[in-house]
């Protein structure tokens, strides 16, 4: 069966969608990335769905729940490239993800991510200088 | 019965064709006296000879009841043009139709002085004509009709192409000033346009300037926090400015939110939140004396 990789880059893992979802192969992707996690430490997740043309409420949903593991994990996900029309047709169907945050490309999302996790690391170093 | 007074009605129309186009340009000319600045004589003396001389064509084929068949197809074409021609002439309906309609009393005139003497073959002849001339007035309003409807919706292509620019501010902040009432359509061919421009300038925010909505209800508001949701999926920020005093009454009135998107009273104030969010600062020049 079909994979989709989970790369490492530096402290950050990075998720290519470059094939069309199906149900399964979305579920099998939610088992990779939570596992990955936990054996690396990333600090962050990059989803890159710059490939996807089409979307339904499951693969929306999916990615609301992806954000939201990662976050359950310690780490950051943003979500990065996503297509106009995919962009109307979540809207369309009631999913406004306000709990995904998100960036126009890969160069942007890396950058927010650097940000995100500076900002929680010099907020965790502050909470271990109260202590 | 029918095929001997087409044969009446046809030998009279080719006998007479003259005369009877000469009475029918006076009837028209009259009619159409205060529009003389749309078409010129010549035109009219034209399109009334194709016509007259198609129509007569078509009788003498011996069908003078059903407009739709064959035989008339060529008389209905050529109506249908001078139809659409007029139509985007400018002319109204009632003037259009009179194109048909005027040729009834020059014609009957004419059948009067034939068949004089047969009051029975008269009435019939006046009410076989009559059918059918008010046949094919009917089908020049319903062609008039059609070419001012295809007129509308070309207008409406070419507002909708005219009212939806996007523009670029800055290095990253681009702007989309909205004019006019929103509809479905409208916000649907706008929210294509901006978030291509998100992709297109790789811009961070987006401006949403609703100056030029003159109103705004839950319906308008539901558009515009659609599209800052799309806008926001793609990793681009909203801000919707430019709401009047009396549309911000409304909107409290209503009940109308926008959440916790930025809104901002004038494009001025947008721009500067919109730098301030990119870190560019504005200042000005100290003068150096």
């Amino acid at each position: 069966m079909e994979r989709i990789p989970i790369l490492k880059v530096g402290e950050f893992l990075l998720v290519s969608i470059q094939v069309d979802m199906h149900d399964r192969l979305a579920m099998s992707l939610q088992d990779d990335l939570t596992a990955k996690l936990v054996a690396t430490r990333a600090k962050g997740v990059l989803i890159d769905i710059s490939s996807l043309d089409m979307v339904d409420s499951f693969i929306g949903r999916m990615l609301g729940h992806m954000a939201a593991m990662a976050g359950a994990l310690g780490a950051k996900a943003v979500v990065v490239g996503m297509q106009p029309a995919v962009a109307i047709t979540i809207v369309e169907l009631g999913m406004a993800l306000t709990e995904v945050r998100t960036a126009l490309n890969v160069d942007k999302g890396m950058a927010l991510l650097q940000s995100l996790v500076a900002k929680s690391c010099s907020m965790d170093n502050h909470d271990c200088h109260e202590k | 019965m029918t095929i001997a007074t087409s044969h009446r009605i046809a030998d009279i129309l080719t006998r007479h064709e003259q005369p009877i186009l000469e009475a029918w340009l006076r009837e028209q000319l009259v009619a159409l006296s205060a529009r003389q600045d749309l078409i010129s004589e010549a035109d009219l003396r034209r399109q009334s000879a194709e016509f007259l001389a198609l129509f007569t064509s078509a009788c003498r084929s011996g069908n003078i009841t059903d407009i739709t068949a064959p035989e008339w197809k060529q008389s209905c074409s050529n109506l249908g043009n001078v139809s659409r021609s007029r139509a985007t002439q400018g002319f109204s309906p009632s003037e259009t139709a009179t194109f048909v309609f005027s040729l009834k009393q020059p014609f009957f005139s004419r059948l009067r002085q034939e068949l004089g003497g047969d009051a029975a073959g008269l009435a019939e002849e006046m009410w076989n004509a009559t059918v059918l001339l008010d046949k094919l007035g009917l089908y020049t309003t319903e062609v008039h009709q059609k070419a001012r409807e295809e007129v509308i919706k070309l207008q409406q292509a070419e507002m909708l192409e005219l009212s939806t620019p996007v523009v670029k501010l800055w290095d990253g902040i681009i702007a989309l000033p909205l004019i006019g009432t929103l509809d479905s359509g409208r916000t649907n061919i706008m929210m294509e346009n901006l978030l291509q421009s998100i992709v297109d300038t790789g811009s961070d925010i987006a401006i949403v300037d609703i100056t030029g909505v003159p109103t705004v209800d839950t319906l308008v508001a539901q558009y515009l926090l659609k599209m800052v949701a799309a806008a926001r999926l793609m990793g681009a920020e909203c801000i919707i400015c430019g709401i009047r005093p009396q549309i911000a009454q409304t909107m409290v009135h209503l009940g109308v939110e926008f959440g916790n998107v930025v809104t901002k009273a004038s494009l001025a104030d947008a721009l500067a939140y919109a730098f301030r969010q990119i870190g560019c600062t504005v200042s000005k020049q100290t003068s150096r004396s």
